[in-house]
Protein backbone atom coordinates (compact mmCIF):
# COMPACT_ATOMS: atom_id res chain seq x y z
CA UNK A 1 0.00 0.00 0.00
CA UNK A 2 1.79 2.97 -1.07
CA UNK A 3 0.19 6.86 -0.39
CA UNK A 4 1.61 9.13 -2.91
CA UNK A 5 0.94 12.99 -3.10
CA UNK A 6 1.30 14.88 -6.50
CA UNK A 7 1.89 18.35 -6.55
CA UNK A 8 0.07 19.72 -9.77
CA UNK A 9 -0.48 23.32 -10.78
CA UNK A 10 -3.05 24.79 -13.03
CA UNK A 11 -1.22 26.70 -16.09
CA UNK A 12 -2.05 28.64 -18.74
CA UNK A 13 -2.21 26.21 -21.69
CA UNK A 14 0.39 26.49 -23.99
CA UNK A 15 -1.56 24.79 -26.95
CA UNK A 16 -3.65 28.29 -26.67
CA UNK A 17 -0.53 30.46 -27.19
CA UNK A 18 -2.90 32.97 -25.42
CA UNK A 19 -0.89 33.72 -22.52
CA UNK A 20 -0.23 37.29 -21.44
CA UNK A 21 0.32 39.53 -17.96
CA UNK A 22 -2.11 41.83 -16.19
CA UNK A 23 -1.19 45.60 -15.98
CA UNK A 24 0.64 44.52 -12.97
CA UNK A 25 2.70 41.99 -14.28
CA UNK A 26 1.46 39.41 -12.92
CA UNK A 27 0.14 36.09 -15.02
CA UNK A 28 -3.43 36.47 -16.12
CA UNK A 29 -4.87 33.62 -15.38
CA UNK A 30 -7.89 34.31 -17.24
CA UNK A 31 -6.17 34.98 -20.67
CA UNK A 32 -6.14 31.02 -21.44
CA UNK A 33 -8.07 28.15 -20.43
CA UNK A 34 -6.20 25.92 -17.14
CA UNK A 35 -4.99 22.47 -17.45
CA UNK A 36 -2.43 20.56 -15.53
CA UNK A 37 0.98 21.91 -16.21
CA UNK A 38 2.53 18.93 -18.33
CA UNK A 39 5.28 17.53 -16.50
CA UNK A 40 2.96 17.47 -13.73
CA UNK A 41 0.26 14.75 -15.27
CA UNK A 42 3.94 12.70 -16.47
CA UNK A 43 4.29 12.76 -12.44
CA UNK A 44 0.71 11.82 -12.08
CA UNK A 45 0.52 9.19 -14.34
CA UNK A 46 3.72 7.94 -12.65
CA UNK A 47 1.81 7.71 -9.17
CA UNK A 48 -1.43 6.20 -10.94
CA UNK A 49 0.89 3.19 -12.43
CA UNK A 50 2.82 2.76 -9.14
CA UNK A 51 -0.29 2.50 -7.19
CA UNK A 52 -2.24 0.32 -9.65
CA UNK A 53 1.00 -2.22 -8.92
CA UNK A 54 1.18 -2.06 -5.18
CA UNK A 55 -1.94 -0.90 -4.26
CA UNK A 56 -2.66 2.31 -2.06
CA UNK A 57 -3.86 5.99 -2.65
CA UNK A 58 -3.17 9.12 -4.27
CA UNK A 59 -3.89 12.89 -3.01
CA UNK A 60 -3.31 15.57 -5.71
CA UNK A 61 -2.23 18.88 -4.12
CA UNK A 62 -3.12 22.26 -5.51
CA UNK A 63 -1.81 25.44 -4.59
CA UNK A 64 -4.21 28.16 -6.65
CA UNK A 65 -6.81 30.72 -7.20
CA UNK A 66 -7.94 30.26 -10.31
CA UNK A 67 -8.06 26.60 -12.13
CA UNK A 68 -7.17 24.97 -9.00
CA UNK A 69 -10.98 22.93 -9.32
CA UNK A 70 -10.66 22.46 -12.99
CA UNK A 71 -7.26 20.90 -12.39
CA UNK A 72 -8.34 18.58 -9.48
CA UNK A 73 -11.21 17.23 -11.48
CA UNK A 74 -8.94 16.07 -14.03
CA UNK A 75 -6.70 14.63 -11.67
CA UNK A 76 -9.70 12.91 -10.13
CA UNK A 77 -10.81 11.76 -13.25
CA UNK A 78 -7.37 10.03 -13.84
CA UNK A 79 -7.53 8.18 -11.13
CA UNK A 80 -6.30 10.34 -8.07
CA UNK A 81 -8.49 9.34 -4.75
CA UNK A 82 -8.63 12.78 -3.39
CA UNK A 83 -7.96 16.52 -4.16
CA UNK A 84 -6.15 19.46 -1.94
CA UNK A 85 -6.86 22.81 -2.68
CA UNK A 86 -5.16 25.06 -1.07
CA UNK A 87 -6.66 28.84 -1.95
CA UNK A 88 -6.21 32.49 -0.61
CA UNK A 89 -6.39 35.93 -1.60
CA UNK A 90 -3.29 36.59 -0.53
CA UNK A 91 -1.70 33.79 -2.17
CA UNK A 92 -1.43 35.60 -5.48
CA UNK A 93 1.42 36.81 -6.47
CA UNK A 94 3.85 34.25 -4.47
CA UNK A 95 7.60 33.69 -5.45
CA UNK A 96 8.63 30.96 -5.30
CA UNK A 97 9.86 30.65 -1.51
CA UNK A 98 6.13 31.44 -1.08
CA UNK A 99 5.25 28.50 -2.75
CA UNK A 100 7.25 25.86 -1.22
CA UNK A 101 6.49 26.77 2.30
CA UNK A 102 2.85 26.67 1.53
CA UNK A 103 3.10 23.56 -0.22
CA UNK A 104 5.19 22.51 3.08
CA UNK A 105 2.75 23.29 5.01
CA UNK A 106 -0.18 20.96 3.25
CA UNK A 107 1.95 18.19 3.20
CA UNK A 108 2.89 18.22 6.85
CA UNK A 109 -0.78 17.87 7.46
CA UNK A 110 -0.70 14.76 4.93
CA UNK A 111 0.78 11.17 5.31
CA UNK A 112 2.58 9.77 2.59
CA UNK A 113 5.49 7.54 1.39
CA UNK A 114 6.27 9.66 -2.09
CA UNK A 115 5.38 13.11 -3.14
CA UNK A 116 5.67 13.76 -6.41
CA UNK A 117 6.22 16.88 -8.78
CA UNK A 118 7.02 17.74 -12.40
CA UNK A 119 10.36 19.01 -13.24
CA UNK A 120 9.30 22.35 -14.40
CA UNK A 121 6.16 23.98 -15.02
CA UNK A 122 5.43 25.75 -18.38
CA UNK A 123 4.46 29.09 -17.38
CA UNK A 124 7.40 29.87 -15.16
CA UNK A 125 9.95 27.19 -15.83
CA UNK A 126 11.45 28.01 -12.50
CA UNK A 127 11.39 24.00 -11.61
CA UNK A 128 12.90 24.68 -8.42
CA UNK A 129 9.84 25.14 -6.16
CA UNK A 130 10.59 21.53 -5.37
CA UNK A 131 13.57 21.54 -4.63
CA UNK A 132 12.89 24.06 -1.93
CA UNK A 133 9.64 22.21 -0.68
CA UNK A 134 12.20 18.87 -0.13
CA UNK A 135 14.42 21.19 1.69
CA UNK A 136 11.65 22.94 3.74
CA UNK A 137 10.50 19.00 4.71
CA UNK A 138 13.50 17.53 5.58
CA UNK A 139 12.79 14.96 2.33
CA UNK A 140 15.71 13.25 0.41
CA UNK A 141 15.54 14.98 -3.12
CA UNK A 142 15.72 13.10 -6.12
CA UNK A 143 15.10 15.08 -9.59
CA UNK A 144 14.80 14.88 -13.50
CA UNK A 145 13.42 11.25 -13.10
CA UNK A 146 13.04 8.94 -15.67
CA UNK A 147 11.61 5.87 -14.30
CA UNK A 148 10.42 5.68 -10.05
CA UNK A 149 10.65 2.21 -8.01
CA UNK A 150 9.43 1.74 -4.65
CA UNK A 151 10.53 -1.00 -2.84
CA UNK A 152 7.68 -1.09 -0.30
CA UNK A 153 9.60 -3.76 2.18
CA UNK A 154 12.77 -2.34 2.26
CA UNK A 155 11.23 1.08 2.21
CA UNK A 156 13.23 2.71 -0.51
CA UNK A 157 12.71 4.11 -3.96
CA UNK A 158 15.13 3.52 -6.93
CA UNK A 159 14.89 6.42 -9.14
CA UNK A 160 16.49 6.95 -12.83
CA UNK A 161 17.81 10.80 -12.75
CA UNK A 162 18.92 11.47 -16.37
CA UNK A 163 22.61 12.71 -16.51
CA UNK A 164 24.49 14.49 -19.51
CA UNK A 165 25.86 11.13 -20.53
CA UNK A 166 22.84 8.66 -19.55
CA UNK A 167 21.23 8.53 -16.00
CA UNK A 168 22.16 7.64 -12.35
CA UNK A 169 20.19 5.37 -10.19
CA UNK A 170 19.76 7.02 -7.03
CA UNK A 171 18.34 5.55 -3.87
CA UNK A 172 16.69 6.86 -1.02
CA UNK A 173 15.08 6.66 2.07
CA UNK A 174 11.07 6.91 2.21
CA UNK A 175 9.27 9.09 2.40
CA UNK A 176 10.93 11.09 -0.38
CA UNK A 177 10.42 13.62 -2.88
CA UNK A 178 10.72 12.72 -6.50
CA UNK A 179 10.07 15.32 -9.58
CA UNK A 180 9.50 13.48 -12.99
CA UNK A 181 10.23 14.67 -16.73
CA UNK A 182 8.33 13.45 -20.02
CA UNK A 183 10.44 10.20 -19.75
CA UNK A 184 8.06 8.70 -17.30
CA UNK A 185 5.53 8.06 -19.74
CA UNK A 186 2.42 9.43 -21.78
CA UNK A 187 -0.52 10.60 -19.57
CA UNK A 188 -3.24 8.38 -19.55
CA UNK A 189 -6.87 10.39 -20.94
CA UNK A 190 -9.74 9.88 -18.39
CA UNK A 191 -12.17 7.83 -18.75
CA UNK A 192 -16.36 8.39 -18.80
CA UNK A 193 -16.43 6.21 -15.71
CA UNK A 194 -13.09 7.76 -14.45
CA UNK A 195 -15.05 11.37 -14.76
CA UNK A 196 -18.30 10.00 -13.45
CA UNK A 197 -16.22 8.91 -10.35
CA UNK A 198 -14.57 11.97 -10.02
CA UNK A 199 -17.69 13.70 -9.18
CA UNK A 200 -17.92 11.78 -5.88
CA UNK A 201 -14.59 11.96 -4.36
CA UNK A 202 -13.28 13.99 -1.78
CA UNK A 203 -12.22 17.70 -2.47
CA UNK A 204 -10.53 19.73 0.50
CA UNK A 205 -9.49 23.36 0.74
CA UNK A 206 -7.39 24.79 2.83
CA UNK A 207 -6.59 29.06 3.32
CA UNK A 208 -3.69 30.48 5.02
CA UNK A 209 -5.35 30.55 8.27
CA UNK A 210 -5.88 26.61 8.16
CA UNK A 211 -2.64 25.59 7.54
CA UNK A 212 -1.27 28.51 10.02
CA UNK A 213 0.11 30.81 7.52
CA UNK A 214 -1.60 33.92 7.68
CA UNK A 215 0.68 35.95 9.49
CA UNK A 216 2.09 37.62 6.18
CA UNK A 217 4.50 35.69 6.05
CA UNK A 218 3.75 33.95 2.72
CA UNK A 219 2.11 35.40 0.11
CA UNK A 220 1.88 38.33 -3.05
CA UNK A 221 2.89 40.92 0.02
CA UNK A 222 5.91 38.58 1.18
CA UNK A 223 6.88 38.56 -2.55
CA UNK A 224 11.17 38.56 -2.93
CA UNK A 225 10.95 39.60 -6.10
CA UNK A 226 9.00 41.78 -8.29
CA UNK A 227 8.48 42.74 -11.97
CA UNK A 228 9.65 46.24 -13.39
CA UNK A 229 8.20 45.59 -17.02
CA UNK A 230 7.94 43.62 -19.78
CA UNK A 231 8.65 44.03 -23.30
CA UNK A 232 7.81 42.13 -26.34
CA UNK A 233 11.04 40.79 -27.63
CA UNK A 234 12.67 42.39 -30.81
CA UNK A 235 10.61 41.51 -34.05
CA UNK A 236 12.22 38.56 -36.24
CA UNK A 237 13.23 39.64 -39.99
CA UNK A 238 10.51 38.49 -42.78
CA UNK A 239 11.31 34.66 -43.61
CA UNK A 240 13.09 34.11 -46.43
CA UNK A 241 11.54 31.11 -48.67
CA UNK A 242 14.09 29.04 -50.89
CA UNK A 243 12.51 26.67 -53.49
CA UNK A 244 14.30 25.07 -56.77
CA UNK A 245 16.70 22.33 -56.75
CA UNK A 246 18.23 20.97 -54.04
CA UNK A 247 21.47 21.62 -55.24
CA UNK A 248 20.68 24.86 -55.58
CA UNK A 249 19.20 25.64 -52.38
CA UNK A 250 21.63 24.18 -50.89
CA UNK A 251 24.05 26.66 -51.88
CA UNK A 252 21.65 29.09 -51.10
CA UNK A 253 21.36 28.20 -47.59
CA UNK A 254 25.17 27.88 -47.02
CA UNK A 255 25.89 31.18 -48.76
CA UNK A 256 23.58 32.30 -45.79
CA UNK A 257 25.01 30.73 -43.39
CA UNK A 258 28.43 32.22 -44.17
CA UNK A 259 26.97 35.79 -44.63
CA UNK A 260 25.45 35.55 -41.11
CA UNK A 261 29.26 33.91 -40.05
CA UNK A 262 27.84 30.37 -38.91
CA UNK A 263 30.49 28.93 -40.74
CA UNK B 1 30.30 46.21 0.15
CA UNK B 2 27.34 44.63 -1.62
CA UNK B 3 28.56 41.12 -2.28
CA UNK B 4 28.51 38.40 -4.58
CA UNK B 5 29.27 34.75 -4.88
CA UNK B 6 29.66 32.72 -8.02
CA UNK B 7 28.62 28.92 -7.48
CA UNK B 8 30.69 27.03 -10.11
CA UNK B 9 29.73 23.62 -11.32
CA UNK B 10 31.94 20.30 -11.94
CA UNK B 11 31.14 18.51 -14.65
CA UNK B 12 31.27 14.38 -14.04
CA UNK B 13 35.69 14.63 -14.93
CA UNK B 14 36.53 16.70 -12.65
CA UNK B 15 36.54 20.02 -14.67
CA UNK B 16 34.46 22.91 -14.99
CA UNK B 17 30.99 22.93 -16.42
CA UNK B 18 31.24 25.71 -19.13
CA UNK B 19 27.61 27.27 -18.23
CA UNK B 20 30.08 28.27 -14.83
CA UNK B 21 32.70 30.34 -17.27
CA UNK B 22 29.38 32.21 -18.85
CA UNK B 23 28.33 32.65 -15.56
CA UNK B 24 31.50 33.81 -13.25
CA UNK B 25 31.89 35.91 -16.65
CA UNK B 26 28.97 37.69 -16.34
CA UNK B 27 29.24 38.05 -12.56
CA UNK B 28 32.26 39.58 -13.20
CA UNK B 29 30.78 42.13 -15.40
CA UNK B 30 28.28 43.02 -12.77
CA UNK B 31 30.70 43.36 -9.69
CA UNK B 32 32.44 45.87 -12.09
CA UNK B 33 29.29 47.79 -12.45
CA UNK B 34 28.04 47.62 -9.09
CA UNK B 35 31.93 48.06 -7.10
CA UNK B 36 31.13 44.74 -5.35
CA UNK B 37 32.90 42.24 -4.10
CA UNK B 38 33.17 39.15 -5.84
CA UNK B 39 34.19 35.28 -5.33
CA UNK B 40 33.26 31.65 -6.10
CA UNK B 41 33.13 28.48 -4.88
CA UNK B 42 33.35 24.93 -6.22
CA UNK B 43 32.32 21.63 -4.51
CA UNK B 44 33.28 18.46 -5.89
CA UNK B 45 34.89 14.85 -4.99
CA UNK B 46 38.00 16.90 -6.48
CA UNK B 47 37.48 20.46 -6.87
CA UNK B 48 41.18 21.09 -8.06
CA UNK B 49 40.62 21.85 -11.69
CA UNK B 50 37.49 22.99 -11.54
CA UNK B 51 38.35 25.49 -9.04
CA UNK B 52 41.66 26.64 -10.54
CA UNK B 53 39.33 27.16 -13.62
CA UNK B 54 36.77 28.92 -12.22
CA UNK B 55 39.86 31.23 -10.51
CA UNK B 56 40.56 31.93 -14.41
CA UNK B 57 37.67 34.10 -14.50
CA UNK B 58 36.97 35.13 -10.62
CA UNK B 59 39.52 36.83 -7.94
CA UNK B 60 39.15 34.25 -5.20
CA UNK B 61 37.36 30.76 -5.44
CA UNK B 62 37.13 28.37 -2.28
CA UNK B 63 37.56 24.92 -3.15
CA UNK B 64 35.57 22.56 -1.25
CA UNK B 65 36.83 19.15 -1.61
CA UNK B 66 33.64 16.30 -0.49
CA UNK B 67 34.46 12.58 -0.62
CA UNK B 68 31.11 11.91 -0.13
CA UNK B 69 30.38 13.55 -3.58
CA UNK B 70 31.80 10.07 -5.44
CA UNK B 71 28.68 8.40 -4.04
CA UNK B 72 25.72 10.85 -3.47
CA UNK B 73 23.79 12.72 -5.81
CA UNK B 74 25.57 16.45 -5.86
CA UNK B 75 23.12 18.88 -5.47
CA UNK B 76 22.24 18.52 -1.98
CA UNK B 77 26.08 18.03 -0.91
CA UNK B 78 26.66 21.23 -2.70
CA UNK B 79 23.96 23.12 -0.98
CA UNK B 80 25.11 22.11 2.14
CA UNK B 81 28.62 22.61 1.53
CA UNK B 82 28.19 26.07 0.48
CA UNK B 83 25.39 27.09 2.67
CA UNK B 84 27.80 29.97 4.74
CA UNK B 85 29.30 31.10 2.34
CA UNK B 86 26.16 31.92 0.07
CA UNK B 87 24.27 33.49 3.51
CA UNK B 88 27.12 35.76 3.47
CA UNK B 89 26.63 37.32 0.05
CA UNK B 90 24.06 39.55 -0.75
CA UNK B 91 23.75 37.76 -4.67
CA UNK B 92 24.29 34.26 -5.59
CA UNK B 93 24.77 33.69 -9.53
CA UNK B 94 24.74 29.81 -10.75
CA UNK B 95 23.80 28.39 -14.03
CA UNK B 96 20.63 27.30 -15.05
CA UNK B 97 21.70 24.17 -15.60
CA UNK B 98 19.71 20.74 -13.82
CA UNK B 99 22.39 21.04 -10.94
CA UNK B 100 22.41 24.46 -10.68
CA UNK B 101 18.34 24.60 -10.35
CA UNK B 102 17.95 22.05 -7.78
CA UNK B 103 20.92 23.81 -5.79
CA UNK B 104 18.97 27.04 -6.04
CA UNK B 105 15.72 26.08 -4.57
CA UNK B 106 17.61 24.56 -1.97
CA UNK B 107 19.07 27.03 -0.93
CA UNK B 108 16.28 29.64 -1.60
CA UNK B 109 14.59 27.31 1.05
CA UNK B 110 17.45 27.16 3.58
CA UNK B 111 18.32 31.18 3.28
CA UNK B 112 14.41 32.48 2.68
CA UNK B 113 15.88 34.37 -0.60
CA UNK B 114 13.95 34.46 -3.61
CA UNK B 115 15.43 33.21 -7.00
CA UNK B 116 15.53 34.97 -10.40
CA UNK B 117 15.47 32.05 -13.00
CA UNK B 118 16.67 31.79 -16.21
CA UNK B 119 17.97 34.95 -16.79
CA UNK B 120 18.44 35.85 -20.35
CA UNK B 121 20.32 39.05 -19.41
CA UNK B 122 21.49 40.71 -16.27
CA UNK B 123 22.43 44.43 -15.87
CA UNK B 124 22.92 46.01 -12.28
CA UNK B 125 21.27 49.14 -10.93
CA UNK B 126 21.52 49.35 -7.02
CA UNK B 127 20.95 45.04 -7.40
CA UNK B 128 20.95 42.49 -10.68
CA UNK B 129 17.98 43.90 -12.57
CA UNK B 130 17.38 39.95 -14.07
CA UNK B 131 15.73 39.58 -17.68
CA UNK B 132 13.54 36.44 -18.01
CA UNK B 133 12.20 35.33 -21.03
CA UNK B 134 8.05 34.45 -20.41
CA UNK B 135 5.90 31.89 -22.43
CA UNK B 136 8.43 30.93 -24.33
CA UNK B 137 10.43 33.75 -25.57
CA UNK B 138 6.85 35.82 -26.28
CA UNK B 139 7.57 38.16 -23.91
CA UNK B 140 11.10 39.40 -22.40
CA UNK B 141 10.58 40.53 -18.39
CA UNK B 142 13.14 42.49 -16.27
CA UNK B 143 12.45 41.68 -12.28
CA UNK B 144 14.59 42.38 -9.59
CA UNK B 145 14.79 41.48 -6.14
CA UNK B 146 12.94 43.00 -2.98
CA UNK B 147 15.19 43.01 -0.53
CA UNK B 148 18.87 43.56 -1.02
CA UNK B 149 19.57 40.13 -1.55
CA UNK B 150 18.85 36.64 -4.05
CA UNK B 151 19.81 34.26 -5.88
CA UNK B 152 20.11 34.07 -9.98
CA UNK B 153 20.37 31.34 -12.12
CA UNK B 154 21.54 32.19 -15.84
CA UNK B 155 20.41 30.01 -18.97
CA UNK B 156 23.61 29.07 -21.02
CA UNK B 157 25.15 31.01 -23.83
CA UNK B 158 23.75 34.40 -22.56
CA UNK B 159 27.45 35.74 -22.17
CA UNK B 160 30.06 34.62 -23.70
CA UNK B 161 33.13 33.57 -21.36
CA UNK B 162 35.93 35.87 -20.99
CA UNK B 163 38.80 34.76 -19.14
CA UNK B 164 39.80 37.74 -16.58
CA UNK B 165 43.00 39.40 -17.26
CA UNK B 166 44.93 37.63 -14.43
CA UNK B 167 43.72 34.27 -12.70
CA UNK B 168 42.89 34.79 -8.97
CA UNK B 169 43.72 32.70 -6.00
CA UNK B 170 42.25 29.27 -4.77
CA UNK B 171 41.83 28.52 -0.91
CA UNK B 172 41.11 24.96 0.13
CA UNK B 173 38.48 24.74 2.63
CA UNK B 174 36.69 21.31 4.31
CA UNK B 175 33.17 20.20 3.70
CA UNK B 176 31.95 21.40 6.67
CA UNK B 177 28.07 20.65 6.00
CA UNK B 178 25.77 24.05 6.61
CA UNK B 179 22.62 22.33 6.82
CA UNK B 180 21.20 18.76 7.51
CA UNK B 181 20.23 18.08 3.99
CA UNK B 182 19.01 14.05 3.37
CA UNK B 183 21.91 12.48 1.44
CA UNK B 184 20.49 10.18 -1.40
CA UNK B 185 23.16 7.69 -2.37
CA UNK B 186 24.03 7.12 -6.26
CA UNK B 187 24.17 3.37 -6.68
CA UNK B 188 25.14 3.26 -10.64
CA UNK B 189 26.05 5.41 -13.18
CA UNK B 190 24.86 4.45 -16.41
CA UNK B 191 26.31 5.98 -19.78
CA UNK B 192 23.97 5.38 -22.92
CA UNK B 193 26.00 4.39 -25.92
CA UNK B 194 22.79 6.54 -27.30
CA UNK B 195 23.84 9.60 -25.32
CA UNK B 196 24.64 12.64 -27.58
CA UNK B 197 26.67 16.19 -27.04
CA UNK B 198 24.06 17.97 -24.61
CA UNK B 199 22.05 20.88 -26.37
CA UNK B 200 21.48 23.12 -23.90
CA UNK B 201 25.27 24.83 -24.67
CA UNK B 202 25.30 24.34 -28.22
CA UNK B 203 25.92 27.04 -30.47
CA UNK B 204 24.77 24.99 -33.39
CA UNK B 205 22.00 23.03 -32.92
CA UNK B 206 20.90 20.36 -36.00
CA UNK B 207 17.21 19.25 -35.25
CA UNK B 208 15.24 16.40 -36.31
CA UNK B 209 11.15 16.01 -35.97
CA UNK B 210 8.75 13.89 -37.38
CA UNK B 211 9.86 14.12 -41.73
CA UNK B 212 13.07 12.68 -40.46
CA UNK B 213 11.19 8.97 -40.48
CA UNK B 214 13.66 6.81 -39.01
CA UNK B 215 16.60 6.07 -36.79
CA UNK B 216 18.00 5.51 -40.04
CA UNK B 217 17.33 9.36 -40.72
CA UNK B 218 18.96 11.25 -37.85
CA UNK B 219 21.62 9.45 -39.34
CA UNK B 220 21.48 12.45 -41.80
CA UNK B 221 20.90 15.03 -39.38
CA UNK B 222 23.97 13.85 -37.06
CA UNK B 223 26.61 14.35 -39.90
CA UNK B 224 25.15 17.81 -40.63
CA UNK B 225 25.47 18.66 -37.10
CA UNK B 226 29.25 17.49 -37.26
CA UNK B 227 29.40 18.65 -40.32
CA UNK B 228 28.62 22.22 -38.68
CA UNK B 229 30.10 21.52 -35.28
CA UNK B 230 27.18 21.67 -33.57
CA UNK B 231 24.72 19.11 -31.53
CA UNK B 232 21.92 17.07 -32.41
CA UNK B 233 18.23 18.35 -31.30
CA UNK B 234 14.70 16.57 -31.86
CA UNK B 235 11.11 17.44 -31.76
CA UNK B 236 9.18 15.36 -29.06
CA UNK B 237 7.58 13.24 -32.29
CA UNK B 238 10.88 11.97 -32.66
CA UNK B 239 11.49 11.60 -29.34
CA UNK B 240 8.24 9.57 -29.15
CA UNK B 241 9.01 7.22 -31.99
CA UNK B 242 12.09 6.29 -29.92
CA UNK B 243 14.45 7.71 -32.74
CA UNK B 244 16.82 9.81 -30.40
CA UNK B 245 16.44 9.35 -26.62
CA UNK B 246 14.68 12.10 -24.10
CA UNK B 247 17.59 13.88 -23.08
CA UNK B 248 18.18 15.80 -26.99
CA UNK B 249 14.58 16.94 -26.96
CA UNK B 250 13.53 20.76 -27.47
CA UNK B 251 10.50 21.93 -26.41
CA UNK B 252 7.82 22.80 -23.76
CA UNK B 253 8.59 19.35 -21.73
CA UNK B 254 12.01 19.09 -22.87
CA UNK B 255 14.87 21.56 -22.94
CA UNK B 256 14.91 25.06 -24.10
CA UNK B 257 17.58 26.42 -26.14
CA UNK B 258 19.12 29.38 -27.16
CA UNK B 259 21.91 28.33 -29.99
CA UNK B 260 23.45 30.99 -32.62
CA UNK B 261 22.16 28.82 -35.48
CA UNK B 262 19.08 26.25 -35.02
CA UNK B 263 19.06 24.08 -38.11
CA UNK B 264 15.42 22.57 -38.18
CA UNK B 265 14.49 19.17 -40.21
CA UNK B 266 11.42 18.37 -41.01
CA UNK B 267 10.22 19.98 -38.25
CA UNK B 268 6.35 21.99 -38.36
CA UNK B 269 7.45 23.57 -35.51
CA UNK B 270 4.16 23.71 -33.54
CA UNK B 271 3.90 25.98 -30.17
CA UNK B 272 5.63 23.23 -27.85
CA UNK B 273 8.69 23.00 -30.10
CA UNK B 274 8.33 26.74 -30.90
CA UNK B 275 8.86 27.67 -27.10
CA UNK B 276 11.89 25.27 -26.82
CA UNK B 277 13.69 27.42 -29.50
CA UNK B 278 12.45 30.48 -31.54
CA UNK B 279 14.92 32.54 -29.56
CA UNK B 280 17.21 30.86 -31.20
CA UNK B 281 19.66 34.10 -33.27
CA UNK B 282 19.52 32.12 -36.46
CA UNK B 283 16.89 30.03 -38.10
CA UNK B 284 16.69 27.57 -40.93
CA UNK B 285 13.90 25.03 -41.51
CA UNK B 286 13.58 22.33 -44.19
CA UNK B 287 10.26 21.60 -44.70
CA UNK B 288 8.16 19.71 -47.40
CA UNK B 289 5.38 21.81 -45.83
CA UNK B 290 5.57 25.48 -47.30
CA UNK B 291 2.29 26.01 -44.44
CA UNK B 292 4.25 24.48 -41.89
CA UNK B 293 4.45 26.75 -38.72
CA UNK B 294 7.77 27.50 -38.88
CA UNK B 295 8.13 28.74 -41.98
CA UNK B 296 6.31 31.52 -40.43
CA UNK B 297 9.54 32.33 -37.85
CA UNK B 298 12.41 31.20 -39.51
CA UNK B 299 14.50 33.22 -40.76
CA UNK B 300 15.36 31.21 -43.86
CA UNK B 301 13.06 28.05 -44.93
CA UNK B 302 13.52 25.64 -47.82
CA UNK B 303 10.88 24.27 -49.04
CA UNK B 304 11.71 20.62 -50.12
CA UNK B 305 12.55 17.19 -48.83
CA UNK B 306 15.10 16.90 -46.41
CA UNK B 307 16.46 13.80 -47.60
CA UNK B 308 17.58 15.99 -51.00
CA UNK B 309 18.47 19.08 -49.66
CA UNK B 310 19.96 17.96 -46.48
CA UNK B 311 22.97 15.75 -48.11
CA UNK B 312 23.30 18.91 -50.90
CA UNK B 313 23.80 20.98 -47.94
CA UNK B 314 26.19 18.16 -46.58
CA UNK B 315 28.65 18.03 -49.81
CA UNK B 316 28.05 21.98 -50.06
CA UNK B 317 29.81 22.28 -46.45
CA UNK B 318 32.65 19.69 -47.15
CA UNK B 319 33.17 21.11 -50.71
CA UNK B 320 34.02 24.98 -49.34
CA UNK B 321 35.88 23.16 -45.98
CA UNK B 322 37.49 20.93 -48.70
Amino acid sequence: MLRIVVLIKPVPDPASAAERLTPDWRLDRTAAPPVINGNDEYALEAALKLVEAHGGEITVLTMAGHGATDVTRKALAMGATRGVIVTDDALAGSDAVSTARVLAAALRELEYDLVFAGIDSSDGVGGLVHAAVATLLGLPYCSYAARIEPNLEARTVRVRRISPVGYDVLEAPMPALVAGTQALGEPRYPSLKGIMAARSKEVITRSLADLDLADGSVGGRASTTQVLDAKQPPARAATRVVRGAPDEAAREVVAFLAERRLI
Amino acid sequence: MTSILVVGEATADGGLSRISTEVATLARTLAGQAGADISGIVVATDPTVAATDLAGYLPAVTAIADPAEADHVAPQRVASAVLEAARAADYILLGASPDGRDVAGMLSALLGRGVLVNAVGVDWDDGPVVEMSAFGGKLITRSRFAGGSGIVTVRPTVVTAEPAAEPGTVTAASAEPGADLPAVTVVDRVAEASAAAPIEEARIIVAGGRGVGSVDGFRLVEELAEALGGAVGASRAAVDSGWIPYSQQIGQTGKIVKPRLYLALGISGAIQHKVGMQTAETIVAVNRDPDAPIAEFADLVVVGDLFAVGPAILAELRSRSG
